[in-house]
């Protein structure tokens, strides 16, 4: 039980396997790393199984803009939960390149973060931290929900402003 | 001035529910310091020199009486009966109990206040022009934007773990009193074709151990698209501003490291995706937001009070108040009193509960309850009658509050210092103590005349010494306490980054320093009208460099 | 090229209240109080470790924050710097309004 899907607003296993640049792929759905794919797309492609990409803190998705429907899913790694470069790639995954698929925020994420996070369009969560994974599983994170700008997830205009948001 | 709606209102008891979770998890140990130093921070408590420090944030220097009894309330409740306001108008308490802080938040949301952003690595409280809505040289009162960039930028989704810290000042008035072009962000208003506001916009300014002014990268971005302008230049900083090294992870080293015109390019290429979309900004939004900003209803009263110059002339002690601490107001018969924090001899900045609840009062009194921050730590009463100035004065002055100082030499910037803070090398209070003290003679003022010191106990310059027509940056030689002295500082329109004059002095030179600096400009001013600013430029630095190091 | 080994300065070990927030001083007996000349001084290097260590844990039982070892001066029974001192002893200015 390890990847938290925020639409069932439940923990699940995790049907991805992650293999390491140099190892086959498995069967199954698969997520591999940007460089990977750059290497051997026409392959990675072709294969009749959901793919998914790995980007890291500080990676981009310059070159594969285009591709980017192509997976499943995006995985984003938080290398330290300080490091908010993840956001704004979420966001640009979403609202400029139209991704669809499950975008997913993987690293140290304090349960405070979480809200940025779905707003910014991630959709599950894969924490390591205790306090995080126990307070989502408990439903029990206390947070604010009247928000100052549009943001990626779907959301009420309410407020009285046009920058002015509710949880839809 | 703006007042919540329930909608900020929620918003902001969310928040302090949010933190009081927070600082519980801390105490029962869930949350490590490391986990939690993040999250206080976003919260502006800090863990200082003595105790945990909170600053509140002072939305762009505005505070209505209310406001400020609160805040002179939680100064007794909370903290030992007094608050420092900074150079980012905001104020800071020092002695705050971690545990008492989720009600001492509960205190100020009563008031419509919070501390929200005043730390982190996020968009800090947005400044503004002090005198706004009420200066005569206005064109465009910037605080209506201010509080729409305050509201876009709060818990931000996108922009809350930033490579660094962020600010953004505005300003509306051919004079900059608000430092745009050492922000990150500085927004100039002015009037563009066919009279509709817009904004000149500078990026990349900032001080800190490697001052940089700003560069303009637009010299009018139409008012509505102010928050997709930001947006693109957020994005752009937070996707590319480097994090390899905290002290080169401001934007403006960013700017400085791709150029100009390269990080210009970026910005404007990111803002044609995000132009005319949800970030829009509406006019009808802009004005009703400028609706809460409209000017408090003044009296037609004729240009000079026949009131105020009876008593000037009888009480030179009003005339030297007026003189100094009166501006011209937009509205004849009126004017923008300054309250000094800077008697002879104080911590600049600093008011007891008691001069806060006097400065409420007198506010009530005399200036529609309005009461403003200046990022030169004094505070100002922005709507008062030139008729009434003679009851203000004598209320003030019986308070300490009515120092006739304002712009002149003992109208002195300084940061905390190491007397408080966790990151000053050197102090800065007892060194303004000392300068005020040695300049106290009033006439010695004002023979000198407009004169910027500014005092910063380490190179993190928030006393801003960097723009200081004197700087003077407290540095540790070897346990020691040194100052370096830079000369030709300036933030305002014509802003200038002060040159080091040269080896530091001990805290028991600097004085005699900063006076034979003085007395050279008084030797080879051209005449009174020439300030120190001027003469400095004129003549450069080398008569200063002889004075003080003559024996070298 | 390895630099030469500092000569031991005795040292007391310092922190912040994690409640409060003050500044406090860890005694003989363990207890952290505000009081510095009650501080237990480390006379050499291998105590000095055993006393941060102890610190280090209390900081871990989320009673105390950010302890470190200060350079201590055995007479004054004040620590050596003027940053410690100050923080030991409060801001060398008036507190405004306490006159």
């Amino acid at each position: 039980m390890t990847v938290y899907d925020v639409k069932r607003r439940a923990f699940g296993e995790d049907a991805w396997s992650f293999p390491a640049d140099d190892e086959a792929l498995p069967q199954g759905p698969a997520a591999i790393t940007k460089a990977r794919f750059l290497r051997d797309r026409e392959t990675l492609l072709a294969r009749n199984a959901p793919l998914g990409l790995v980007l890291v803190a500080g990676e981009t998705f310059d070159g594969i803009e285009n591709d980017l429907n192509r997976f499943d899913l995006i995985a984003l790694k938080f290398l330290r939960y300080a490091d908010g470069r993840p956001y704004s790639l979420a966001r640009l995954a979403r609202e400029r390149h139209g991704f669809k698929g499950k975008l997913r925020a993987i690293g140290d994420v304090l349960r405070d973060q979480i809200t940025l996070m779905l707003r910014a369009g991630f959709d599950a969560l894969q924490p390591t931290h205790e306090g995080t994974i126990a307070a989502l599983r408990d439903g029990k994170i206390v947070t604010v929900d009247h928000y100052f700008q549009p943001a990626t997830r779907e959301e009420r205009e309410e407020g009285g402003y046009a920058w002015r948001r509710r949880p839809a | 001035m703006y007042r919540y709606d329930e909608f900020d209102q929620s918003f902001v008891l969310e928040r302090v529910a949010e933190f009081r979770d927070q600082v519980a998890r801390r105490l029962s140990g869930e949350l490590t310091e490391d986990q939690f130093k993040p999250l206080r921070l976003m919260n502006g408590v800090y863990l200082q020199l003595h105790a945990y420090m909170l600053r509140i944030a002072i939305p762009y220097g505005v505070l209505s009486s209310r406001q400020m009894r609160k805040l002179a309330h939680i100064a007794r409740e909370y903290d030992k009966g007094y608050g420092h306001f900074t150079t980012r108008q905001n104020l800071q308490f020092n002695w705050v109990e971690l545990a008492r802080i989720p009600d001492l938040l509960a205190e100020l949301a009563e008031v419509e206040m919070h501390a929200l952003q005043t730390s982190g690595n996020c968009i800090r409280n947005v400044t503004a022009d002090h005198f706004a809505g009420a200066a005569a040289d206005e064109i465009v009162d910037p605080r209506p934007y201010a509080e729409i960039l305050r509201q876009w930028s709060a818990i931000h989704p996108e922009f809350t773990y930033l490579p660094r810290k962020f600010k953004i000042a505005v300003t509306g008035a051919p004079h900059d009193r608000a430092a745009v072009q050492v922000h990150d962000i500085g927004l100039h208003a002015v009037r563009g074709p066919g009279g509709k506001t817009g904004f000149a916009v500078y990026v990349g300014g900032g001080q800190g151990r490697t001052p940089l002014i700003a560069h303009k990268v637009r010299d009018y971005l139409p008012e509505e698209d102010l928050l997709a302008y930001c947006e693109a230049i957020l994005r752009v900083y937070n996707l590319e501003g480097r994090r390899d090294n905290k002290y080169k992870a401001r934007i403006k080293i960013l700017v400085h490291e791709k150029g100009k015109a390269e990080i210009a390019a970026a910005i404007e290429a990111e803002f044609a995706q995000l132009k005319g979309k949800t970030l829009n900004l509406p006019e009808a939004d802009v004005q009703a937001i400028s609706a809460y900003f409209a000017p408090p209803s003044l009296e037609q009263l004729a240009a000079t009070s026949a009131a105020l110059e009876t008593a000037k002339a009888a009480n030179k002690a009003l005339e030297r108040f007026v003189r100094h601490n009166v501006t011209a107001h937009r509205n004849a018969g009126y004017g923008v009193v300054t309250v000094s924090l800077k008697p002879i001899g104080e911590p600049p900045g600093d008011a007891t509960a008691a001069q806060m609840e006097v400065v409420a009062d007198v506010a009530e009194r005399f200036s529609h309850s309005e009461i403003r921050v200046s990022h030169e730590q004094n505070l100002v009463l922005p709507h008062v009658k030139l008729d009434e100035i003679p009851a203000l004065f004598a209320e003030l002055a019986k308070h300490n509050l009515a120092t006739p100082n304002a712009g002149l030499v003992t109208d002195i910037i300084a940061c905390p210092g190491l007397d408080y803070c966790a990151l000053a090398n050197a102090r800065s209070i007892p060194v303004a103590q000392r300068l005020s003290e040695r300049f106290a003679d009033i006439a010695r003022q004002e023979e000198i005349g407009d004169l910027k010191i500014k005092i910063s106990g380490c190179i993190n310059a928030c006393g801003h010494h960097h723009v200081g027509h004197i700087g003077l940056l407290g540095v540790d030689q070897k346990g020691k306490e040194l100052y370096q002295i830079t000369l030709g500082g300036s933030a305002d329109e014509h802003t200038s980054i002060g040159e080091i004059i040269g080896p530091g002095f001990p805290t028991d030179k600097v004085v005699d320093a900063v006076e034979a600096v003085i007395d050279v400009y008084l030797g080879l001013r051209k005449g009174p009208e020439e300030n120190f600013l001027d003469a400095y430029r004129r003549v450069g630095a080398e008569p200063f460099k002889a004075a003080l190091y003559a024996d070298a | 090229m390895s630099k030469a080994a500092k000569p031991f300065r005795p040292v007391a070990i310092t922190a912040n209240d994690l409640r409060s927030g003050i500044v406090v001083f860890r005694t003989e007996t363990g207890d952290w109080v505000k009081d510095a000349t009650r501080a237990e001084i480390a006379l050499d290097p291998a105590k000095a470790e055993t006393l941060l260590a102890a610190a280090k844990l209390d900081h871990d039982r989320n009673i105390v924050v950010e302890p470190v070892a200060v350079a201590f001066d055995p007479e004054s029974r004040l620590p050596v710097l003027l940053r410690e001192r100050i923080r030991a002893q409060g801001p060398t200015v008036a507190i405004p309004g306490s006159v």
